[in-house]
């Protein structure tokens, strides 16, 4: 059963895994940032692999190309350096982790277990973008406008909250503790 | 042919990899990166889905994922920049004035 | 019945009185509040002659319906009042005595502080004995039998800042309450076993009933528990110990209360429910016998007392055992005969009494006083009077009452000879004992103190400046004058049997006590009779013979018999035992077992421990709101996995 398709899953799946466990070794902020891009470069290699054409290119132009370029802005914007040692919570370590881990292999033994060996074929739903406009502009029509009002409350919210401090009143006072 | 639940195992771990990265992670951007870690590895779900029951709405639902995403990430940098502004430091463990 | 005799305004008008008084009397002058008091009283003795004198043109019993009060499946009672013979005989004696002594109170309580309260007090008591009196179900009575004793509680303390006041006060309501639980336990019978506790429904009830000659049955039962209440209201043995504590109130207080009415309020009971005794033998002989021995009990408890009121209220307890006495040989005619002349010649014992102690300046022990008759002379007429009415000196008023019991209990089918035997001791045990009182307080030489202050007792008024005794005003002796004509001629309804005749609608023209031949008991009863007048005249002598002519030999006497004496003297340690067996075990287990145990080791300390779990709790919680962002991330993930675990287990439906 070994067809292009496997090898094609397997070759992106592999390098999402890298890039996420990437993220999580290293130090400095700006290489995290770097292997997040690989991930959402391979994800997007998935998607097409599933027939999400205009998906996986709004992956690649909204996440990796806006998203993760604003991420390495406010990196280098704020000159964060590599982190320091500090003592976290004990929670965290002890409960949150090893919760989470448990987690995610119950989900992976049920799925595994569960399934069965249906399988999705290679490009088993063409998202064309006329057909996904169509969804957008005639089922989905709400929550299309309110994200628009949402993205726009979004940016005035930016602009406000990292504008220059001012001396008197404001969100952006300066205080000192 | 490669079954559906491969892609979602491959989902499931990068979820996982993303809350681990956000809990042992002590850089708020870096905590930051692994929430999108995260709404990634939740994407995947859904177009895996949507392909495997013919549900257009799946991808749909994908786009407003990511406009989210892109919302939550433009206000919360600028959050971490006033934090940064005021606190003078990205280490979380730092910004901790709401204890008791 | 075309009109109505409108009896509830009886009660209702000293209500209104004790309610005026009682809020607005603070502010009040003194005439004002005099006023308003005498007048409500007034009023109700006014109205209850004139219900006495419409009295023949109604048939009888009548019965006025006020309001619906209790109606709880088949069992009703109802605000009504009940009228007849009974009824109104005490109707009467309540009324005209209370409003006698309201007067004399006008005078005796005018320097008291509180003399607005005294008068509210007074007609609140009159309210209660009223509604007592002329109630149509027991449920009613025992209101105004609760009530007489709050308002007994109310006035017996009403010096409340004197400590043994305070504490008689308490003593008199607590002693009351045990006799109305058995009162409270014959009306559960009766509801159970008559479904009412109106008199008419009940009565004729009951009437069908045969005697219960066989032993002891439900009316027999019945009928010793209400005996068991009228021990705790009218002083008779076990329960008549709050009576002597009670002579701390003011003495009008202690005439009206504790001698002509509330403490015949027993008597009336018994009386009312006589259907109830004559049909149960042995309750007619557990009455008889208890007022029998309280007759005599008291009396040799009496003649050793130096308190001139406190041998008043043993002669009371003794005279109530010669009533209960008459009630239980089913002579219950004799019994409210006797009733009403006590009401006469007790009541003005004590009001001359008082009239004594206010001249002496509050001296009542009557060593310390003596040879007051030149210096009171009105008073000592009146007593005079009262005391040959109590000994039983013919034609006074206690003759014709006390022999007529006397007779009838040697001759009545449940009397004995053995009761008539206890009652003439205790008749020239009352006499001395009276004599003794007379001769110590009114002859011989004076030993008081001169009087600096014009006072009653220990809560001394304004210096009034006599040094010696005097009389006391016109407002305090027109009562005793008029309750001495009433001592002087009041037992002449009794010839002919002319009293037994007018209640004998009520009491059944003593059935129960006609058994004896006529021809046969007219010589005895003469002959008992005379015995009873010698028996009088002979303690008349021996009082006058220890403490006018020999006043030396009563101290020889009281050594020679040591032991006895000092037993008398303080009242056959009565009080200390009870004290020992009650008193005592009832506070120890109450300081340890409930007060220690239940309230602090229980109730405070749950509620203690729960405040300080709580408190502790919190602070091992509060540590989670640790401003640290990473452990709440933490716990969130760990919340998130165990909801996805759970939702798992859920979808794959094990």
């Amino acid at each position: 059963m070994l067809s292009l398709h496997l090898i094609l899953f397997l070759a992106f799946g592999a390098i999402a895994l890298a890039g996420a466990v990437n993220l999580l070794v290293q130090r400095h902020p700006i290489n995290a940032a770097l292997s997040l891009i690989a991930v959402m470069a391979a994800l997007a290699g998935e998607y097409l692999l599933l027939g999400a054409e205009f998906v996986a290119a709004v992956q690649v132009i909204v996440y990796a190309g806006a998203i993760m370029v604003l991420f390495v802005f406010v990196i280098m914007l704020l000159n964060a350096g590599v982190e320091e040692e500090t003592k976290g919570s004990r929670v965290a370590l002890l409960i949150g982790i090893p919760g989470m881990l448990l987690g995610s292999l119950l989900i992976a033994w049920v799925v595994l277990r569960h399934s069965g060996t249906e399988a999705v074929a290679v490009g088993a739903l063409p998202g064309a973008p006329r057909v996904i406009g169509q969804l957008l502009f005639h089922e989905f029509l709400l929550p299309f406008e309110i994200t628009s009002i949402l993205i726009l409350v979004a940016i005035m919210g930016a602009v406000v909250l990292a504008s220059k401090p001012t001396a008197s009143g404001g969100p952006t006072q300066r205080i000192k503790d | 042919m490669v079954p559906l639940s491969y892609y979602l195992v491959l989902s499931g771990i990068l979820f996982a990899c993303g809350v681990t990265g956000f809990l042992i992670k002590r850089n708020i951007i870096t905590i930051f990166m692994s929430i999108e870690l995260m709404l990634n590895g939740v994407n995947l779900s859904f177009v895996a889905f949507a392909a495997h029951w013919h549900v257009l709405a799946g991808q749909v639902f994908v786009f407003f994922v990511m406009v989210v995403a892109a919302a939550e990430a433009a206000v919360g940098l600028a959050i971490i920049i006033s934090v940064y502004r005021t606190r003078e430091t990205l280490n979380v463990d730092r910004v901790n004035l709401l204890k008791l | 019945m075309t009109s109505s005799l409108n009896l509830w305004l009886i009660p209702v008008l000293p209500l209104a009185g004790a309610a005026i008084n009682g809020f607005f009397g603070k502010k009040s002058s003194r005439t004002a509040v005099s006023v308003v008091g005498l007048f409500f009283s007034g009023a109700a003795f006014a109205w209850a002659l004139s219900v006495a004198w419409r009295f023949s043109s109604f048939t009888l019993p009548y019965q006025e319906y006020l309001a619906h009060w209790i109606r709880s499946g088949s069992f009703s009672a109802d605000f009504a009042l009940y009228l007849d013979q009974l009824s109104l005989v005490m109707l009467l004696v309540v009324t005209g005595v209370g409003f006698l002594i309201h007067i004399y109170s006008v005078g005796y309580m005018w320097d008291d502080p509180s003399y607005y309260r005294f008068f509210c007090y007074l007609n609140l008591f009159m309210f209660f004995m009223l509604t007592l009196v002329l109630a149509n179900n027991y449920l009613l009575m025992f209101i105004g039998w609760e009530g007489v004793g709050l308002a007994s509680y109310l006035l017996i303390g009403f010096w409340f800042t004197k400590d043994s006041a305070a504490s008689a006060g308490k003593k008199a309501f607590i002693v009351n309450r045990i006799g109305d639980f058995g009162f409270l336990i014959g009306l559960f019978l009766l509801i159970q076993h008559f479904g009412s506790l109106n008199f008419t429904q009940v009565f004729d009830k009951v009437r069908p009933i045969a005697p219960e000659t066989a032993g002891a049955g439900l009316l027999t039962a019945i009928g010793i528990l209400l005996m068991v209440g009228a021990c705790g209201k009218s002083a008779q043995i076990p329960l008549y110990v709050w009576l002597p504590d009670a002579m701390e109130g003011p003495t009008p207080v202690s005439a009206l209360i504790h001698a002509a009415t509330m403490v015949t309020a027993g008597v009336y009971m018994v009386s009312r429910s006589h259907v109830i005794f004559e049909r149960a033998p042995i309750a007619l002989t557990v009455v008889a016998i208890i007022g029998t021995l309280t007759a005599l009990f008291a009396a040799t408890i009496g003649i050793t007392q130096t308190d001139i009121k406190k041998v008043l209220a043993y002669s009371t307890i003794s005279q109530l055992g010669y009533m209960f006495m008459a009630c239980g040989v089913g002579a219950f005619s004799a019994g409210i005969f006797h009733l009403m002349t006590h009401a006469f010649f007790k009541g003005l014992l004590f009001l001359a009494a008082g009239s004594v102690i206010h001249a002496v300046g509050g001296e009542q022990d009557m060593r310390k006083m003596g040879g007051l008759r030149s210096y009171i002379p009105w008073t000592f007429l009146t007593m005079g009077i009262a005391t040959l009415a109590i000994a039983g000196i013919p034609p006074l008023a206690g003759f014709w009452s006390k022999d007529e019991i006397l007779w009838k209990a040697f001759s009545s089918e449940h009397g004995s000879w053995i009761y008539w035997l206890i009652g003439i001791i205790t008749a020239f045990l009352t006499s001395f004992y009276m004599f003794r009182l007379l001769f110590m307080t009114f002859f011989g030489d004076y030993h008081g103190a001169h009087v600096d202050e014009h006072g009653h007792g220990t809560h001394g008024h304004d210096a009034h400046g006599h040094g010696e005794p005097h009389e006391s005003p016109m407002v305090m002796l027109v009562p005793l004058m008029i309750l001495a004509a009433l001592s002087l001629v009041g037992g002449l309804v009794g010839i002919g049997n002319g009293f037994e005749h007018f209640l004998a609608p009520v009491f059944g023209s003593g059935e129960v006590t006609q058994a004896a031949g006529e021809a046969a008991s007219r010589g005895t009863e003469f002959l008992l009779m005379g015995i009873s007048i010698t028996v009088a005249v002979l303690g008349f002598l021996l009082a006058y013979i220890l403490y006018v002519s020999k006043p030396h030999l009563p101290q020889k006497i009281a050594t020679a018999l040591n032991g006895f004496y000092e037993a008398v003297l303080h009242k056959y340690y009565v009080d200390e035992l009870y004290a020992k067996l009650f008193v005592k075990p009832l506070i120890d287990g109450s300081t340890s077992i409930l007060w220690q145990g239940v309230d602090r080791k229980v109730i405070d300390d749950t509620v203690n421990n729960a405040a300080d779990g709580a408190r502790h709790v919190s602070d091992e919680v509060r540590h989670m709101q640790s401003g640290n962002l990473r452990s709440y991330a933490g716990w969130i993930a760990a919340g998130a996995a165990v909801l996805i675990a759970y939702m798992i287990w859920l979808g794959v439906g094990r």
